[in-house]
């Protein structure tokens, strides 16, 4: 009897977890492991495979490429959450407070969130086309520089960097407007009672408490910054010289265009890694100034 | 929706109170320091700005379409916002060099194939973790989460030796195979899962319900608002992927809208009028789902930040 039931309870467990269980185990589990294998060997995807150990490693550690695609990452990341954060959390005030229209605002704000990719670099880099687009007809209008954005190596991360914050600036705004909504009102009025003028009480309520909506965009926008891929290889292919090339793109280039899939592995998990630190980094000091209401 | 996700519903009452007229009671006493009464100039002035920052959004998809219906010629000299001669020519090139339409059918069958499966999954998954006790349930359920951890580029290469090995490459089954389980969902479920209840099914058992019905008829229409968050997530996340199909996928028979664009790109290096056409063929359908949907995808992005 009693053991009739646990065997029952085993098929449901089985019944409930198996679905989701298989296909993880299939197509994350034992490609994460077999990526680890890939990344010990010297492999162009066709011919037999040769260990080397942990020659890959060490050979991207000492390697100039390395340091600059991480290093496009990493600046990437810098022009990007500044650009985002600040917009988007301007945005969200602005919108949380009573405007007219500010649905079809907001709304509007949201819409290149749920465009693709592909969609918003294709068209960012017509409309930052250096001859005729049209933000370079534009600055020529009224007599500024025209920037050759993807063509020009000076540019090209920049461009990127634009681009991608356009498209994800609605989505900080929605975060950020959450955040605001789950502060509580007689905070705020309290603090207007005592004679806290709006810089203040943004300053010192609103901000502070909007910490954990700012400890998540921060969180994911250096996670997502980190894997950045589609936008660089549509827009700039990583080009000009490799002057926008980023990690991911990296990955990418060495296992299709030089058969060279074990350093590739090998690259992906030392981005895995420095991902792992920076989150792990940033959760350790969340207790300084992430404030749970 | 239910109410507690709705951001608007959150909204309304919440901001009345701390923006508009202080309470009566307090009325007698002078305007509360600190709180001028905005002067229409700033008001004025914030309106400008958000119908300014509303421009930038909004311009590059009337500027995408505006390109696509321009005749090519016309384009080398810049930009121009009234077309004079508009031509459907940019379309015309653009389905005979890409099936068009079967790759638009693919996105979007690929989205939502891939969600419902997500949506399936992913609360049985919910279920088990929460509700049933068997021995190693936490390690499992770290595990799940650890597969969380591992980003995309770091599968791709030996996922795609996967796919080419079991025959699977340039086919749906590739597609949407990453995309069957998400461990996101799940965690996302089991939390929404947890919250309901217990005395529900405690009721239901005493009833004679069994597991199966406990999930679908008590568990699941509780947990609405994270199904529907999940779903936002699965459907955003296949209609953006590229670098998996841009891998696994050869043949455009098979191909999703950013693949299919950014093969476009390739061959028509200064013919904007027709990427820009392959463009609006993208945009089009998801602003559609995005006008219908857009409330709850809001809320759902919403939810998700204050998890």
């Amino acid at each position: 009897m009693n053991r009739g039931r646990r065997w029952r309870n085993r098929g449901w467990v089985l019944f409930f977890l198996a679905p989701s269980a298989i296909p993880l185990v299939l197509f994350t589990v034992i490609p994460m492991v077999s990526s680890v294998w890939v990344s010990l060997h010297e492999w162009n995807l066709i011919s037999a495979m040769k260990w080397v150990g942990l020659d890959n490693y060490t050979h991207l550690l000492t390697d100039d490429q390395t340091r600059s695609v991480f290093l496009h990452s990493l600046l990437y990341c810098l022009g990007y959450l500044p650009l985002v954060f600040v917009g988007g959390l301007g945005l969200a005030l602005v919108l949380n407070q009573q405007l007219r229209g500010r649905s079809f605002f907001r709304a509007a704000y949201f819409l290149p969130v749920v465009t693709s990719w592909v969609v918003v670099a294709l068209v960012w880099k017509w409309l930052l086309n250096p001859t005729n687009g049209l933000v370079n007809t534009i600055l020529g209008a009224v007599g500024l520089p025209q920037p050759g954005w993807w063509t020009d190596p000076t540019w090209a991360l920049p461009a990127v960097i634009l681009s991608s914050a356009w498209k994800d600036l609605g989505f900080v705004m929605v975060i950020m407007l959450a955040g605001l909504q789950a502060i509580p009102s007689d905070v705020l009025e309290a603090a207007t009672v005592d004679g806290a003028g709006a810089w203040q009480r943004f300053r010192r309520i609103t901000f502070p408490l909007l910490s954990p909506s700012t400890f998540f965009v921060v969180i994911i926008s250096l996670i997502n910054g980190f894997q950045v891929f589609d936008q660089v290889y549509v827009m700039t292919g990583g080009g000009p010289q490799g002057a926008s090339q980023v990690v991911v793109g990296q990955v990418y280039d060495l296992t299709f265009r030089y058969g060279r899939a074990g350093e590739a592995s090998a690259l992906s998990w030392l981005l895995f890694g420095v991902i792992l630190i920076i989150t792990a980094v940033q959760i350790r000091g969340q207790k300084r100034w992430v404030h749970y209401a | 929706m239910p109410e507690s996700l709705s951001v608007e519903s959150h909204v309304e009452p919440h901001v009345e109170s701390h923006v508009a007229s202080p309470a009566p009671a307090r009325e007698a006493a002078p305007a509360a320091p600190g709180r001028p009464r905005k002067g229409p100039w700033l008001r004025l002035l914030t309106y400008a700005a958000v119908s300014l920052g509303a421009l930038v959004m909004l311009f590059p998809f009337l500027w995408t379409v505006i390109t696509s219906i321009t005749p090519e010629g016309s384009l080398a000299g810049g930009p121009t916002l009234f077309v004079e001669n508009p031509t459907t020519a940019a379309y015309r090139t653009l389905l005979e060099t890409l099936p068009m339409w079967r790759i638009l059918l693919n996105s979007l069958w690929i989205a939502v194939v891939s969600t419902l499966l997500q949506l399936v999954t992913g609360s049985m998954a919910a279920y088990g973790f929460a509700r049933l006790t068997f021995r190693g349930r936490n390690v499992v359920f770290a595990l799940y989460l650890a597969t969380l951890m591992v980003p995309m580029q770091v599968l791709v290469v030996p996922l795609f030796i996967e796919m080419t090995t079991l025959g699977l490459q340039d086919t749906y089954m590739a597609l949407l195979a990453p995309s069957i389980a998400s461990a996101f969902g799940v965690f996302l479920l089991k939390q929404a899962v947890e919250g309901v209840p217990r005395e529900l099914d405690e009721a239901a058992t005493i009833d004679g319900a069994g597991h199966l019905r406990i999930f679908a008829t008590i568990v699941l229409p509780l947990i609405r608002p994270a199904l529907a968050t999940v779903a936002v997530f699965a459907f955003m996340g296949s209609w953006n992927s590229f670098l998996w199909p841009l891998v696994v996928i050869r043949s455009p028979e098979f191909m999703t809208l950013p693949l299919g664009l950014s093969t476009l790109q390739g061959q028509f290096t200064t013919e904007w009028d027709v990427v820009m056409a392959g463009s609006v063929f993208s945009i089009v359908p998801i602003a559609i789902v995005y006008l219908l949907a857009q409330r709850h995808i809001i809320a759902g992005v919403a939810h998700s930040g204050l998890k």
